[in-house]
């Protein structure tokens, strides 16, 4: 298969043109608008809508309206607005709807900076809206995971109704590696559900995230919380790398993960034993293989490009039973691999301080 | 195998486009490859920069911070980016727009007056080319042959005065002695 160059915002484009995505609706924000301009260039021809909001707030409320219809629907934006769209996520999640939402992350908080940032985990993984809610979050590292992710993406959002994120960063959307575009088999997923024409031959179908009795609310919840639960158990992912033997683990996810994979490398040429754990969904979040890539250290690692909002899920998910240290660099500052091969050195001699 | 390579200069003096010239080069010779811009307000005369990596294996962090190779086009990259560069790496400095020379004895410097050559041999725009052709030459990283591959993909062929232009670009930096 022919490997091309593409920056990672237009590769997440092509990637959703060949997932079946017949409509994008967003509002341009550094840095990913080049997601809007090659849809703007390429989805028309591809048999898609675009379409260049007025906001982002009108943004997701189309998504909202188009998913209703069954289509597959997708927005992108960057952290501030991500913010804005929340209010339209939570809507969507209520309503049981699936789409797929793009965060090419920057710094923060206000309207922060354009550079690289993960300082939006908590707001992906914890509350991304109000009310009782998750969405299914990816957090690829390379152009080429981003390309798989979409496809992946669409089909778990489609087959649990739920809207799922594409959690990058402004490193991974700008860059540019090879990627090629396996032949996509997007799943046929009936949609009894969607409110579209039917020439009068059903009932029709409400969509509706409203619900005034609270016993039926509850129940709507408590569903959509079973749902979770199997998403918990089937299709949490984490990549481990040399954790086998590792006495030092990072835990790092996205870019990060590939400075740290760079520390670790080089840790290892130094004779220390490190390894890496790389979170791919962050919800659900892979307590299992983080308790499998741990086993033999003795210090996690937890390295972000944030204040360490990752720092509390690794020590839920190791259960406290081990010391998580935190290396981050924020606002837009990309941490060097000397920098956590540093924090590896100072953990790895004389084992745990 | 890893080269890490870091060009840096003005916006508008091509530094992107060299470096996905430099990247396509290493995706025809099948290596792995990144390429990282800077990106942001440095567009049209502000600083510009731009990472690449091309690796017999899988690309780590594409953010090069320790360069093997820098190419710098104006004065303040060079100052900026000088003692970040491997001790035993290269610099090649484009010295019709850098007035600065390079103190450092554990690197080996090379100066090439690209823009001038680029404007003597009606190359408008071609100092980045030619300063990759001196790149090659000294560091053997890419072959002559790839870099035509390379150019040949990324210059669509109803553009192939641009190609030609380009493989003449790269040749004069090669044949520069100095």
């Amino acid at each position: 298969m022919e490997r091309n160059l593409m920056k990672g915002n237009e590769a997440l484009a092509e990637a959703a043109i060949r997932a079946g995505c017949k409509c994008f609706f967003g509002y341009p924000i550094t840095p990913q608008t080049e997601i809007s301009a090659y849809l703007a260039k390429r989805f028309k021809q591809a048999g898609g809508v675009f379409l260049q909001a007025e906001s982002e707030i009108a943004a997701i409320n189309m998504v909202l309206g188009a998913a209703s219809t069954g289509v597959r629907a997708m927005t992108s934006s960057s952290s501030p607005g991500i913010s804005l769209k929340s209010e339209g996520i939570s809507y969507i999640a209520g309503s049981d709807l699936p789409c797929v939402i793009i965060n090419v992350q920057r710094g923060g908080p206000g309207l922060g900076g354009i550079q690289p940032s993960q300082a939006d985990y908590w707001q992906a993984t914890k509350a991304l809206g109000h009310g009782d809610f998750h969405l299914i979050v990816f957090a690829p590292n390379s152009v080429q995971e981003m390309v798989d992710t979409v496809t992946k993406a669409f089909d778990l959002a489609d087959e649990y109704r739920m809207p799922a994120m594409i959690l990058a960063d402004g490193l991974l959307g700008q860059m540019m590696e090879p990627v090629t575009f396996p032949e996509v088999t997007a799943k046929e997923i009936e949609k009894p559900w969607a409110a579209n024409g039917h020439g009068n031959k059903r009932e029709h179908n409400i969509i509706n995230s409203l619900f005034l009795q609270p016993d039926v609310l509850e129940k709507s919840v408590k569903d959509r919380f079973e749902r979770y639960a199997e998403i918990k158990e089937k299709h949490s992912d984490a990549e481990l790398y040399m954790t086998e033997d590792a006495e030092v683990v990072v835990t790092a996810y996205g870019a990060t993960a590939r400075v740290a994979k760079a520390a670790v490398n080089m840790a290892r040429e130094q004779g220390i034993k490190a390894g890496l754990i790389r979170p791919i969904t962050l919800w659900p979040f892979p307590v299992k293989q983080i308790n499998e890539g741990a086993k033999n250290a003795h210090t996690i690692i937890c390295a972000e490009m944030s204040m360490g909002q990752m720092v509390d899920d690794i020590k839920l998910a190791v259960n406290c039973s081990k010391p998580v240290e935190f290396f981050g660099r924020t606002g837009g500052v990309i941490p060097k691999p000397s920098e956590i091969l540093d924090e590896i050195k100072k953990y790895a001699k004389g084992g745990n301080q | 195998m890893t080269h890490d390579i870091l060009l840096a200069g003005f916006g508008g003096q091509g530094i992107l486009f060299a470096g996905k010239i430099l990247a396509y080069s290493g995706l025809m010779d099948n290596k792995e490859v990144s390429w990282l811009p800077s990106y942001g307000p440095e567009m049209r005369g502000g600083t510009c920069n731009c990472s690449v990596c091309i690796s017999d294996n899988e690309v780590a962090s594409p953010l090069v911070n320790e360069p093997e190779i820098l190419i710098a086009m104006n004065t303040p990259s060079l100052e900026k980016f000088v003692n970040s560069v491997k001790p035993g790496g290269t610099i090649v400095v484009d010295s019709t727009m850098v007035d600065a020379t390079v103190e450092r004895t554990d690197v080996n410097t090379y100066y090439i007056p690209a823009t001038q050559l680029a404007t003597d041999n009606d190359l408008p725009g071609g100092a980045n080319i030619i300063l990759l052709g001196k790149v090659f030459k000294e560091t053997g990283i890419v072959s002559a042959e790839t870099f035509k591959k390379a150019i040949e993909k990324v210059v669509p062929a109803k553009k192939a005065a641009l190609a030609a232009n380009n493989l003449k670009a790269v040749q004069i930096g090669m044949d520069y002695n100095g």
